[in-house]
């Protein structure tokens, strides 16, 4: 689905990412972590070509309209500039999918209609986008990427600003659309929703990879005391692997 | 994405109504079934030299150049992401007039037939390569608004400097219309000189829809929805310059019209930039061909500037527009 | 001796000896206004400002009834002498204003001999225009800027033997005849203005397609500003050439 070969990225004289490689496969759903300023929203940009690198990246070596088909990319800046409909916002989505001109079909209607359900959206198809609060801003801009279909996702901090419900609500339908034989890559800031549904952690730590596996591998107490100097409570439980921050090592 | 038929239909026929009205009140006072029926007629009589040499080519330049203000104002405005951003108060217009006059004055307008709309295009091209480059891509409102005030200045000033400097004692008094543009007694060489320039800019602004229907999601979204944003730049600035080049060239700088007319229509077509298009074309050249037949009957012995009537109705609502942007934080 | 007003400079250098003249305004050598241009050569060229006057140290000066009341205060205040030669608004003006400019010159009998001439010719015209209903003629300046009754052009048009419209159409002295009115007019005959070099929107209207095809071949005349801005002697000049062209259009 994804594959990053030695990808570097430098601002000036800081190397950003430091000869990254990863590979994503089908079916997987990445939580990607790492304390403020690891590089995980730079990884994410440069991987999908919108960032100038060195190496290589699956994505960033596609024609920008085969791309669009195999990728949706969240940005972490919830951006809506007009007051647009809600449910024509989420259609969006569908432009990769539509030739110039053309008008939506029925599959594109399905797929507005399925991304509108997943993120319980219904009641809100005809409010302009932009008047919405922050958290159903979020929401309509997942669903948005959700109707662009594609075999993988890429989502930078989808999780931010929402209730713990519409938390778990976003973790499921990533995980569902993973377990449909997609890829999802999420940069995540809470630890505990990246344990909990996620089938795969890569931290990042000074732009490098730091930990690479299952969140019950991954997510050791010496990674967390190296990467972001905490302490944790981490355990499996009948409902899966929790991880419950504690305290912050000095 | 629904279909805005009504709308539509309704700009057109407002637009009809108006193109009539403008052509059926001057100062000459031909009764109406009279004024048809030369302008059809076309043969030597006073009348038909009146309605097809005089009225004809001020109608049609009002419908191509409110259009192309309207187009490239809801263009602007799209890509910009800011209802704030027009071709006339950022300058764009002002640096056209500049190029206008230059080539007046220095006889690059009279040594061969293309020299003064692209004289204006330059000028336009240039202002919009640099407030694009000063207010960068997402368009802050007020950087956008201070590199506006400065390119304006600038070729204000430079506009009155060439005006002075020329022979003509006529041509030093001119500023005022080439800072607020005016319809009165263009003929139909004014037309053939601007629409070829014109056609291009609105074939260029017109494929920017899908693009700026996908800004609206933000840059990034946007070139992973598969488009190629220096692609739309470029189209933006050549298809804004070739419009406004043109249309100043041969009608003075007019402003606020690409301000007022996407502003009003916005709610009508769900605020989508790329039905806010051709939505604002229409509403442009409604609004123009209202306030050319307003000047003809408000103070009809005048000369009354159409800057001054798209201004006297665009600012209030300019300055509006400011305190709302201004509410939501700069 | 030094003139301050273009009318005064014209008199001035028609009726002056040799050496007389210091100075006259500097648009007294523009062709397109002054009747005696070439006659300025050598001259000072002054920009009436009382202080370059003063410098010049002249006995006299005559100013029109338009120099601003403050630079001739200020040149009398500075111990000059300042004649205001007097406005030229009709043809029958003209020997007074000549008589004026020779009393202050000194030059009594060179102005009583060119008036007498003067008075001569202009009968002369009158009596040869008074048998000829003329054609039907209107004066198409920049800006579509026309002469009605009472103004020095209508005169000059009455002498060459037209009737002119713009009195016709209720103008008195100067205004605007949109070109509208002015196809309507439908005049034999349009006289415009000599254009100037450089190039202005209001010139432009002269050569619009409108003014073109009322104005073709005979049926056009041009009328410099120097024939009519001040009334000297040349204004029956210009209405002997425009009688001229008057009878190619009969």
């Amino acid at each position: 689905m994804l594959t990053v070969e030695n990808l570097s990225v430098a601002r000036g004289p800081c190397t950003v990412i430091d000869g990254v490689s990863l590979s994503v496969g089908p079916g997987e759903f990445v939580g990607l972590i790492g304390p403020n300023g690891a590089g995980k929203t730079t990884l994410m940009r440069a991987a999908l070509g919108l960032l100038p690198h060195t190496g290589e990246s699956s994505l960033a070596a596609m024609p920008a309209q085969t791309r669009a088909r195999t990728v949706a990319w969240m940005p972490q800046s919830r951006e809506i500039a007009w007051p647009v409909a809600v449910e024509t916002l989420i259609a969006l989505g569908r432009l990769p999918h539509l030739p110039r001109g053309a008008h939506l079909a029925p599959a594109d209607r399905n797929a507005i209609d399925a991304a509108i359900a997943r993120m319980g959206l219904e009641s809100f198809r005809t409010r302009a986008a932009n008047a919405l609060s922050g958290g159903e801003q979020a929401r309509v801009l997942i669903a948005r990427v959700l109707a662009q279909d594609t075999p993988l996702i890429l989502a930078d901090e989808p999780a931010a600003g929402l209730d713990p419900a519409h938390q778990i609500t976003l973790m499921h339908a990533f995980a569902a659309e993973a377990r449909a034989g997609r890829s999802v890559v999420a940069s995540l800031h809470d630890l505990g929703l990246a344990a909990r549904h996620c089938t795969r952690i890569i931290a990042l730590h000074h732009g490098r990879v730091a930990a690479d596996g299952p969140p019950a591998q991954a997510l050791t107490p010496a990674l967390l005391a190296e990467v972001f100097h905490i302490t944790a409570h981490v355990a499996q439980t009948p409902h899966g692997p929790v991880c419950q921050p504690l305290e912050v090592i000095r | 994405m629904r279909d805005h038929r009504a709308l539509m239909a309704a700009l057109l026929a407002l637009v009809g109504a108006l193109f009539a009205a403008s052509l059926l009140i001057g100062p000459a006072g031909i009764a109406p079934a009279q004024a048809l029926a030369a302008l059809l007629r076309g043969d030597a009589t006073a009348e038909a030299l009146v309605m097809r040499e005089i009225r004809l080519p001020r109608a049609l330049l009002a419908v191509m150049i409110g259009a192309s203000l309207g187009l490239a104002g809801a263009a602007m405005q799209g890509y910009l992401r800011n209802p704030l951003a027009e071709p006339g108060l950022i300058g764009v217009s002002g640096s056209a007039a500049l190029g206008a006059v230059i080539a007046l004055q220095t006889g690059l307008a009279a040594s061969f037939a293309l020299g003064l709309p692209l004289a204006a295009l330059a000028g336009a091209a240039g202002a919009v390569a640099l407030l694009l480059a000063l207010a960068g891509p997402r368009g802050g409102s007020l950087t956008l608004i201070l590199a506006g005030i400065a390119v304006s200045a600038l070729a204000g000033a430079l506009t009155a400097l060439v005006l002075n400097l020329s022979p003509n004692p006529f041509a030093a008094a001119e500023i005022m219309f080439w800072m607020m543009g005016s319809l009165v007694d263009r003929s139909m060489t004014h037309v053939w000189l601007a629409l070829p320039l014109m056609v291009v800019g609105w074939a260029l602004l017109a494929g920017l829809g899908r693009g700026l229907d996908a800004l609206t999601l933000g840059e990034d979204a946007a070139e992973t929805l598969g488009i190629s944003l220096t692609r739309l730049r470029l189209m933006l600035v050549a298809g804004t310059a070739c419009v406004v080049g043109a249309g100043t060239a041969v009608a003075g700088a007019i402003g606020f019209v690409g301000l007022v007319v996407p502003h009003i229509l916005r709610p009508f077509v769900g605020a989508r930039p790329s039905a806010l298009l051709p939505a604002s074309a229409l509403g442009g050249a409604a609004m123009l061909l209202a306030a050319d037949v307003a000047v003809r009957l408000v103070l009809p012995e005048r000369d009354l500037k159409l800057g001054v009537v798209t201004a006297l109705v665009g600012a209030p609502l300019f300055l509006h527009l400011i305190y709302r942007t201004r509410a939501e934080g700069l | 001796m030094v003139s301050v007003n273009l009318c005064a400079d014209q008199f001035a250098l028609m009726l002056a000896a040799p050496g007389q003249l210091v100075s006259v305004t500097h648009v007294a050598a523009d062709p397109h206004v002054s009747v005696m241009a070439e006659a300025t050569h050598g001259l000072h060229r002054n920009r009436a400002q009382a202080e370059e006057v003063h410098a010049l140290a002249p006995d006299l000066v005559l100013a029109g009834p338009w120099t601003p009341a403050h630079t001739v205060a200020m040149l009398r205040r500075l111990g000059i002498a300042v004649t205001v030669i007097p406005d030229v608004r009709t043809l029958d003006a003209v020997p007074d204003a000549l008589r004026a400019t020779g009393a202050a010159l000194g030059r009594e009998a060179e102005a009583d001999a060119m008036a007498e001439t003067y008075v001569n010719e202009l009968e002369a015209l009158r009596a040869a225009a008074r048998d000829t209903p003329g054609p039907r003629a209107v004066l198409h300046s920049p800006n579509n800027y026309t002469s009605g009754t009472g103004s020095m052009a209508d005169q000059i048009l009455t002498l060459a033997g037209l009737s002119n419209l713009a009195a016709e159409a209720g103008i008195a002295g100067g205004g605007f005849l949109p070109l509208e009115e002015m196809v309507m007019l439908a005049p034999d005959m349009v006289i415009s203005a000599e254009p100037y070099p450089g190039a202005s929107r209001a010139e432009e209207v002269l050569r619009h397609p409108a003014a073109r095809a009322l104005a073709g071949p005979g049926r056009h005349a041009l009328l410099a500003d120097s024939d009519w801005t001040c009334g000297t002697p040349h204004v029956l000049r210009a209405a002997a050439r425009l009688r001229n062209a008057a009878q190619e259009v009969e």
